[in-house]
């Protein structure tokens, strides 16, 4: 068998571009091996209006698990799911290396009693299994790793595989939930919006990120600004800043936050340490705001300004505004 | 409550790597190491679950060679009561395959709960800890940032992109920590000269046939250097318009 299973991972009733993006990841794996790229979408009952945008980016099939249980994430039901969907005759099952997704991964791994890659940024197939690059040592070193096992597991970097039109519909199926969804033993009892950026860090192509120079909580209103001037754009920041309580931790970037590789970072007030610099510096383009000519962030940032990120933003956000309109 | 932590040995970061000559691995050569962030995360967790309680017993457990008995002291002086060293003398990159090591010291350990870091930050796959709690047939929660306790039910918040969830859970369970937890400590010198006495058992471990291969590991392309275009608001005319023109992101 040469087919390959995707997760459509979803949020609150909506598809995630995670989703989008483990389809696009499954069907490189797919077309090396002449196989069909099939989708299973977990959700409560309507989540079915999502298979349309699954199909038109590249599954074959979709597979539509409807249940009460899934109204929050559900990782043991979702993972024995997809695992019992594998063992029907499948080379390999591709996730997001999202929160959701790093978290079912390792469970559907166990269950198929094979190992896994995870936070995959490019994929070859090749005669004896899959080979994966994935940054690890902080994204300083990229590492090369081949699973021979089959099926094999692998989640990916959001933003490493862009999903893809394509003019084919996929075909869509009801699939019953392996088990009870409801008598899962892992419970979430709520799910909570962190922060109140529509777009989310591993989403979106533009981030803008503040770090402590600028001075306090209120001046991230700066940030929020030039954020919505660009409208593609998610609010990052530094550890300083998530540990003084200005912004909440999931907004975190860095050796221990989230790892993003946005097109274009903007970094506002950050000093651009080390650990920092690992969890952004695979951004595309990277633009710097510091009053320290010398601040390290300098040396990876494509264009810098020195000066006093309270005076700039505000102007750099009316320019934005004007060139986008 | 009876804990256990695994942990693992790894590089200090803040350097810049040199690939060895086989070119399957980092030049450990002059470098540190400590443990690795996250599980630097789960060990005070636990120790400050047990100082809260008064009660218990917090357990390290490293795969490796004799080097991880000193991480492993280094989590005692914190104030892990005991510590085992699962002896492997070679390097794994394959989690299923350390996690069936690790699940065989811990199957009949009758830990209440099992912690470990949401990633190591070397091989970062962080898939140890979920492997590990299928094969013990136990609950898990991933990533989580605050964890209490209501009899036996543990509750927890688990960090997901800009937003959060809720978790429960009945113990015995396996969790995996993140960051905002709490900041491990410093050992005291008092902590330094009592971990030296703790028992420190070292037994041999049994891994699995890899089916994760290693091909190789590189450095990843410099950045160009950037430029400075400028001082203050005048310079921001100039970096819309290299934001158009060069970059073409906006
Ligand atoms: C184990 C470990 C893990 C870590 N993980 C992370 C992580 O994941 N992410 C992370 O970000 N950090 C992390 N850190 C912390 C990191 O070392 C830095 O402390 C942190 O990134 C600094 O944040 P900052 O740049 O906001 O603040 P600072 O270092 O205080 O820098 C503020 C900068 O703002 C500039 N500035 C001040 N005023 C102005 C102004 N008016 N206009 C313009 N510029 C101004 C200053 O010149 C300075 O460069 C970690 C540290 C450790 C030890």
């Amino acid at each position: 068998m040469s087919n390959i299973l995707a997760f459509a991972e979803t949020r609150g009733g909506e598809l995630r571009r995670a989703g989008l993006e483990a389809v696009a990841a499954a069907r490189v794996i797919a077309d090396a091996k002449g196989g069909q790229v099939h989708a299973v979408l977990f959700g409560t009952a309507g989540i079915s209006k999502h298979a349309a945008a699954l199909g038109a980016h590249g599954a074959d099939v979709v597979f539509v698990v409807e249940h009460a249980g899934f109204t929050h994430n559900n990782p043991e039901a979702v993972s024995a799911t997809l695992a019992d969907k594998v063992k029907g005759g499948y080379a390999g099952v591709v996730l997001a290396a999202s929160a959701t997704g790093k978290d079912v991964a390792p469970r559907v791994a166990a269950k198929l009693g094979v190992p896994m890659a995870s936070d995959v940024t490019s994929l070859t197939v090749s005669g004896n299994g899959i080979t994966c690059t994935h940054p690890g040592y902080t994204g300083k070193v990229i590492q090369t790793v081949t699973l021979t096992a089959n099926p094999a597991v692998v989640s990916v970097r959001p933003g490493a595989f862009l999903p893809k039109e394509n003019a084919k519909a996929g075909a869509v199926e009801t699939l019953a939930p392996s088990g009870d969804p409801s008598a899962s033993r892992v419970k979430v009892t709520e799910t909570a919006a962190g922060n109140t950026a529509k777009l989310d860090l591993g989403e979106a192509p533009v981030i803008i990120s503040g770090g402590r120079g600028l001075k306090e909580a209120a001046n991230f209103k700066l940030v929020e600004d030039l954020a919505a001037a660009f409208g593609n754009a998610a609010v990052g920041a530094t550890r300083a800043v998530t540990d003084d309580g200005w912004r909440p931790h999931s907004d975190q970037i860095g050796q221990t936050g989230r790892l993003v590789s946005p097109d274009l970072y903007v970094a506002c007030g950050i000093s651009g340490a080390i650990q920092h610099l690992a969890g952004m510096r695979t951004s595309k383009t990277i633009v710097a705001i510091n009053k320290d000519k010398d601040a390290p962030i300098f040396k990876i940032a494509d264009y810098g300004i020195v000066g006093d990120v309270l005076t700039i933003l505000p102007v750099l956000t009316e320019a934005v505004k004007k060139a986008k309109a | 409550m009876k804990i256990a932590v695994c942990l693992k040995r790894v590089p200090d970061m803040d350097v810049k790597f040199k690939i060895a000559p086989s070119g399957k691995s980092v030049d450990e050569t002059g470098l540190k190491f400590d443990m690795s962030d996250f599980d630097g995360y789960a060990v005070e967790a636990a120790i400050q679950i047990t100082e809260k309680l008064n009660a218990g017993e917090v357990t390290v457990i490293s795969l490796g060679g004799d080097v991880v008995q000193e991480t492993l002291r280094k989590a005692m002086s914190m104030g892990a009561h005991r510590a085992v060293q699962l002896k492997y003398d070679g390097t794994s990159v394959d989690s299923y395959a350390v996690a069936t090591a690790l699940a065989a010291e811990l199957k009949d350990g009758g830990y209440d709960l099992v912690m470990f870091g949401r990633m190591s930050i070397d091989t970062a796959h962080g898939a140890t800890g979920a492997i590990v709690a299928e094969l013990l047939g136990l609950p898990c929660v991933t990533a989580i940032s605050k964890l209490e306790f209501d009899g036996r039910t543990a509750k927890m918040r688990r960090e997901l992109e800009g937003a959060y969830e809720l978790v429960e859970c009945a113990l015995p369970a396996v969790v995996t920590i993140d960051e905002g937890i709490a900041r491990p400590r410093y050992p005291s010198l008092k902590g330094i000269m009592a971990a030296k006495k703790k028992p420190l058992d070292v037994k041999p471990a049994q891994l699995p046939a890899e089916r994760l291969s290693l091909d190789a590991m590189a450095l990843p392309p410099e950045r160009a250097a950037g430029k400075i275009i400028g001082e203050g608001p005048d310079a921001v005319p100039e970096l819309v318009r290299l934001l158009k023109e060069e970059a073409k992101v906006l």
